[in-house]
């Protein structure tokens, strides 16, 4: 069925179809619209589920971690300095091997405070060990949700997801979005059915040991392995989906790529924005393209390379910094690129932190630069004042 | 031996009873008590002052202890230290092993 929803009311939509057990959360702006719907369908006995108001995200992590040992299915949101707060116990969900899935609604870290949409949130935390889907649209947010709660309750990989929608653009904008039925949803999410659990598991379990340097690094090494798992499994539950929405997700998804000379790389809702830009220059014959990063974690590396390798010249757009260092995705598509023999030359650029628009004619401008082979090792900044 | 990390629970689980007896504690030590049977006279001082109950002894009226179970003990020295006879040294722990 199609509605009109934002994309915070498309997460809302996809956690009442999966009914989780137990949800907690706090509110903080602009997640604050999932949990406020989220909660009406509790009110309504539309779900099942235990909504545990809690006193701070710490608490609401800590809440779905202790319900996901439990043995329930387990979900929340949050944003910003909201996951910030949440940080410590992110990692505790991953490193127990929780299969919680959380919908982020990207927003800059303060200071300065600021409730408009960047991803230093959700980069601050790409090394906590938990899945990381970014999401074009509403549309993507209700299916990735889908998605990641398949690829975080499988028992070979058993890992938290977070699924990244930007902050107001894309939570607080109305588009429509297809739904699947309530019934075919059930279907495929299935029964939860943990591999271990403190409630239903026969012998006594102990979640939360202390481990030192004879078993710590043991279990750090089996969470990379989760991560290779991930991977491996990721196309035949995307493709499960597929067959239920008609829509494909690729790890990457190459927009105009096989004959383009230039491209931009982008995540979330900048995709959109430079899809409507290749779309004007290749009517005007320009060579240009796009590369979507959907799966950012684990990342997909080889996919990449493979996409980008034709490719004369790449703009990559970074919604955030790593201060001092290439910005999260610019790092990680040098990488990518580093094995082939020819290399397409890149240029690093930065924009939209703290809401600040990127228009058309930004990615305009950078697609120019790309096409006249204007690239440099500094990075370079859209809509910002010199 | 310890197991590999194909071989444990994910997460760090225990998801049996009984896993603290596999936890041989001693694996801190840096220094190991030497015990000569020759020098010892049963006091049981060492046995007493041990802060890890890492001595054995026999069980009789007049009990007489055995040898350092290594598993469990740390190396504090506190026996050694106590010990009226002499009759423990403490060695660095090293290749000898
Ligand atoms: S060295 Fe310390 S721990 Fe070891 S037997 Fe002596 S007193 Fe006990
Ligand atoms: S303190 Fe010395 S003499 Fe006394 S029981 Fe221990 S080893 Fe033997």
């Amino acid at each position: 069925m199609r509605k009109a929803l934002t994309g915070a009311y498309a997460a809302a939509e996809a956690m009442r179809q999966i009914n989780p057990d137990v949800v907690a959360a706090y509110p903080i702006t602009p997640q604050t619209p999932i949990m406020e719907r989220f909660a009406y369908f509790v009110n309504n006995g539309l779900v099942d589920t235990e909504l545990i108001r809690v006193e701070s995200e710490h608490s609401a992590m800590s809440a779905v971690v202790g319900a996901s040992a439990a043995g329930a299915r387990a979900m929340t949101a949050t944003s910003s300095v909201g996951l910030a707060l949440m940080f410590e116990v992110v990692n505790v969900a991953s490193g127990l091997r929780l299969p919680i899935v959380m919908n982020v609604v990207n927003r800059a870290l303060s200071a300065p405070i600021n409730i408009h949409g960047d991803h230093s949130d959700s980069m601050a935390c790409r090394d906590a060990g938990w899945i990381q889907i970014y999401s074009e649209n509403p549309q993507e947010v209700y299916e990735h949700t889908l998605l990641a709660i398949k690829l975080s309750e499988d028992h070979d990989i058993l890992l938290p997801s977070m699924i990244m929608q930007d902050g107001f653009i894309t939570s607080h904008s109305v588009e429509p979005v297809d739904v699947l039925d309530d019934e075919v949803v059930k279907q495929f999410v299935g029964e939860f059915k943990p591999k271990h659990s403190l409630l239903f598991d026969k012998n006594p379990l102990t979640v939360g040991a202390l481990e030192l340097y004879d078993y710590f690094f043991e279990t750090k090494r089996q969470q990379e392995e989760a991560m290779n798992v991930v991977k491996q499994k990721y196309y035949s539950y995307a493709e499960e989906l597929s067959k239920l929405t008609g829509n494909k997700y690729p790890m990457v998804e190459k927009y105009f790529l096989d004959d383009a000379e230039v491209a931009i790389v982008a995540l979330n809702s900048a995709v959109s924005t430079t899809k409507v830009v290749v779309d004007r220059l290749r009517a005007e014959g320009k060579k240009v393209g796009l590369l979507k990063i959907r799966l950012f974690r684990p990342f997909p590396y080889e996919e990449v390379q493979d996409a980008l390798k034709n490719v004369k010249f790449v703009g990559v757009l970074d919604r955030s910094f790593s201060f001092g260092a290439d910005a999260p995705v610019f790092a990680e598509i040098k990488n990518a690129l580093y094995d082939l023999e020819v290399k397409p030359k890149l240029q690093s650029y930065i924009f939209g932190l703290g809401g600040r628009e990127l228009y058309e004619r930004d990615i305009e401008n950078a697609f120019n630069q790309l096409l006249s082979g204007d690239v440099s090792k500094e990075k370079r900044y859209l809509n910002l004042r010199e | 031996m310890k197991k590999s990390w194909k071989e444990i629970p994910e997460g760090g689980l225990i998801v049996e009873p009984h896993t603290s007896l596999e936890n041989k504690t001693g694996t801190w030590r840096s220094f190991r008590p030497v015990w000569d049977p020759q020098k010892c006279i049963h006091c049981m001082f060492c046995v007493f002052y041990c802060p890890d109950n890492a001595i054995p002894i026999t069980k009789d009226d007049k009990p007489k202890r055995l040898d350092t179970n290594l598993d469990y003990c740390k190396g504090c020295g506190i026996c050694a230290n106590v010990c009226p006879t002499k009759a423990i040294e403490m060695v660095e722990e090293g290749d000898d092993q």
